[in-house]
């Protein structure tokens, strides 16, 4: 017997550009009526040029997909945004209908496309447990006897009579995948909902999503976090403008996607304009920032360089720009900053200039890490401050191992063992 | 032996689910609903309890609505205009047509609002759609039950006082009427509703078409003293014949008869199938429209 649980042959779904309709009744009858004698629609406008998956007024998010999906099998969906990852996964979920193409699954299917959703602020933890619960298709036996343990899962005891609209964003993300969490789908749908919550949380959500796949469910998951894919799938497709790119092992697939692209990784950025930044920033601004490593993408043990543009509006100021490193959870790996090493701009007005600092030994392990900007006048007032400037991951090297949980993300020096007799 | 490899061949072909563009327009998935009636449940329970969370006067708001409209419409048709009653106290035969004609009149203009109050929603998970609607006839009813016992008690401080009162048989058609009006508000909420997810301006026409509506049934004014020119429009409305009968049922004063009653079942089915299509229809795709 077949263990396939989902399988989907020439699935397509078209979107209409632009306007929905023509906004009016009576044109949309005109046109209705053009279609039923076999006419042209009369306000199409000539589109000369045809941009990819472009065709006339519509467009195609998904175009003649097959695939298979076994039983147990946890399967990464990546791409880069506007893919159409996302509108399979509605497909699935039957959020939206297809154009054309089947979908045909085996078991219940549940879908995590945005944790929280329906839930009502004014009602307490409680009622929204089984209010949430019921939407996504349980029963109300089965949420009351899973409560506890969605409770002690989300660590929200106290506050469970509270109503959601006085919860911190934290708890109200904690208790919404929670109750998804335990929901004990055939098969779980999930888009990007590690993307919230603080970082010991999304640990925990990695670790019950694996517990999930252990136990012989089916999980679909899209995420841009590259090693989040690797450590849960085994499989993974790769979707680029609505057609299946790539299929197979994932960490191949994994490779070949962080090779055409960047996945989500932000190395370059125009930070001039950028609004919510706790220094002034009228005296001294920082303009452009940006990353390089020697091949295109970072590497274990492999040398950085980040590249600063700034520009000064005051009339004499004396600036130490400083770059921070932080891990995704919250916890920065490393400093570095101008003065260390020396050098403090002295600047008049109307200047711009570019610093460069190499780090030749980052010894940062495999992972994603978040860059800010920081422009200090020599004690300690801060001139500008630009959080979250960039975003870059670090590649694992062949032959080392990555553990997926908290502990790979300390640092990670190159070091030389060796073995004696004693 | 084979009898195994069949059954296995069988469930190698069964899928719970297919998910393709097309299905039958009639096809409502009842199944699917009665399955999530839990949901359905929990969505009249949050209805009712959310609405009045936050307010000093809570759930007295469903007595003091229809009160205060039959208050301003005994004193303006009463006593100003001057309107016949056939005969019945005047707030009586107001708060008659007040309780039918509000529980009518919130199950069209909240259905109407299913796609686009719950589009966040239904753009993220799936469940059965049509439980909101169900949900909204469901705690609308917990409304009018609660309206209705109010005029019950009324009726009974206007026999005291010696008005002349004479509830009958009639009663009986209670549920039936009822159900024409949970029909008609579901049909027609749920043929906006669909059509508002591209035609938003149909949302701000059902407001003042379900007020336009209700001066052309008996509410203001009974049947009889209609003038013969606009009888027809009167006589046309599917709703006329629940306002009379309910009238003559409790306070023993309308025109009543099977056949009218007959045209606005039949309506009723009318509405409800063509509004299950439409729905069926824009359900499938309404989250890439709206």
């Amino acid at each position: 017997m077949s263990n396939t649980v989902i399988s989907i042959e020439n699935l397509s779904k078209a979107y209409h550009l632009g306007q929905i309709g023509t906004g009016t009744l009576s044109r949309d009858i005109s046109v209705w009526w053009a279609k039923v004698r076999g006419k042209p629609n009369p306000y199409l406008k000539i589109d000369e040029t045809d941009h990819g998956n472009r065709d006339g007024e519509t467009i195609w998010a998904l175009k003649d997909v097959n695939f298979t999906v076994e039983r147990g099998e946890a399967l990464g969906i990546i791409g880069r945004n506007g893919a159409g990852k996302s509108t399979l996964l509605k497909i699935l979920s039957r959020v939206t209908a297809p154009t054309s193409g089947h979908a045909r699954v085996r078991g219940r299917i549940a879908s995590l496309l945005e944790v929280g959703t329906g839930f009502h602020p004014d009602l307490t933890g409680r009622e929204n447990i089984y209010l949430n619960g019921a939407i996504m298709g349980m029963a109300r036996q089965e949420v009351r006897y899973k409560l506890d343990e969605i409770v002690a899962f989300a660590e929200i005891e106290q506050f469970l009579d509270t109503p959601v609209k006085r919860y911190s964003s934290g708890m109200y993300v904690r208790l919404a995948f929670a109750v998804a969490a335990h929901l004990d789908p055939e098969i779980l749908v999930i888009d990007e909902v590690l993307a919230v919550g603080d970082a010991i949380f999304q640990q925990k959500c990695l670790g019950k999503m694996g517990n999930v796949a252990q136990e012989g469910r089916t999980i679909l998951f899209v995420s841009h976090n590259m090693l989040a894919i690797e450590a849960l799938c085994q499989r993974a497709i790769l979707i680029s403008s609505g057609r299946i790119q790539q299929s197979g092992p994932a960490a191949s697939v994994v490779a070949s996607y962080l090779q055409s692209g960047e996945g989500s990784q932000i190395l370059e950025r125009n930070i001039e304009a950028e609004p919510r930044r706790p220094g002034e920033g009228t005296l001294f601004r920082l303009t452009q920032l940006s990353i390089v490593f020697s091949n295109g993408h970072a590497k274990l043990w492999e040398p950085i360089e980040f590249v600063l543009d700034f520009k000064c509006l005051a009339g004499k100021c004396k600036v130490s720009p400083s770059i921070e490193v932080w891990r995704i959870d919250g916890v920065c790996a490393f400093t570095s900053d101008a003065e260390d090493d020396g050098m403090i701009l002295d600047l008049v007005r109307n200047t711009n200039g570019r610093v460069r600092v190499k780090i030749p030994h980052p010894n940062l392990s495999p992972g994603r890490y978040i860059v800010r900007a920081v422009a200090r006048s020599g004690g300690s007032l801060i001139l500008d401050w630009v959080n979250e400037a960039l975003v870059f991951d670090i590649l694992p090297v062949r032959n080392v191992s990555v553990r997926t949980n908290e502990k790979h993300l300390g640092t990670r020096p190159r070091s030389s063992w060796s073995i004696e007799k004693i | 032996m084979s009898q195994a490899v069949k059954q296995m061949e069988q469930q190698q072909d069964h899928w719970d689910l297919d998910i393709s563009p097309q299905r039958n327009l009639l096809d409502l998935r009842l199944g699917e609903l009665w399955h999530a009636r839990d949901l359905v449940m929990l969505f009249v329970w949050r209805d009712f309890v959310s609405v009045y969370k936050q307010t000093i006067l809570g759930p007295l708001w469903y007595l003091i609505q229809p009160l205060l409209t039959t208050v301003v419409f005994t004193f303006i048709f009463g006593s100003v205009a001057k309107l016949p009653t056939d005969g019945l106290p005047s707030f009586l035969f107001y708060m008659s047509g007040t309780v039918v004609w509000s529980y009518f009149a919130t199950c069209i203009t909240k259905t109407s609002d299913t796609f686009i109050t719950n589009s966040a929603l239904f753009g993220k998970v799936y469940f059965p759609r049509l439980a909101v609607p169900v949900s909204i006839l469901i705690s609308s009813l917990i409304a009018f039950v609660i309206q209705f016992i109010f005029f019950v008690l009324f009726m009974g401080f206007f026999a005291l006082r010696g008005s002349v009162l004479q509830p009958n048989w009639w009663i009986l058609m209670t549920p039936v009427l009822i159900l024409i009006m949970a029909g008609l508000g579901l049909g027609f909420g749920i043929i906006v509703s669909a059509l508002t997810t591209k035609y938003r301006d149909l949302r701000f026409l059902v407001q003042f078409g379900v007020t336009l509506l209700m001066y052309a049934t008996t509410v203001i004014m009974p049947l009889s003293s209609f003038p013969n020119r606009f009888l027809w429009i009167v006589l046309a409305n599917p709703m006329t014949p629940i306002v009379e009968i309910f009238r003559y049922a409790y306070l023993g004063a309308g025109t009543v008869n099977l056949p009218d009653l007959a045209y606005s079942f039949g309506f009723m089915l009318v509405v409800v199938v063509i509004g299950a299509v439409i729905f069926n229809r824009v359900e499938a795709t309404f989250m890439d429209t709206v």
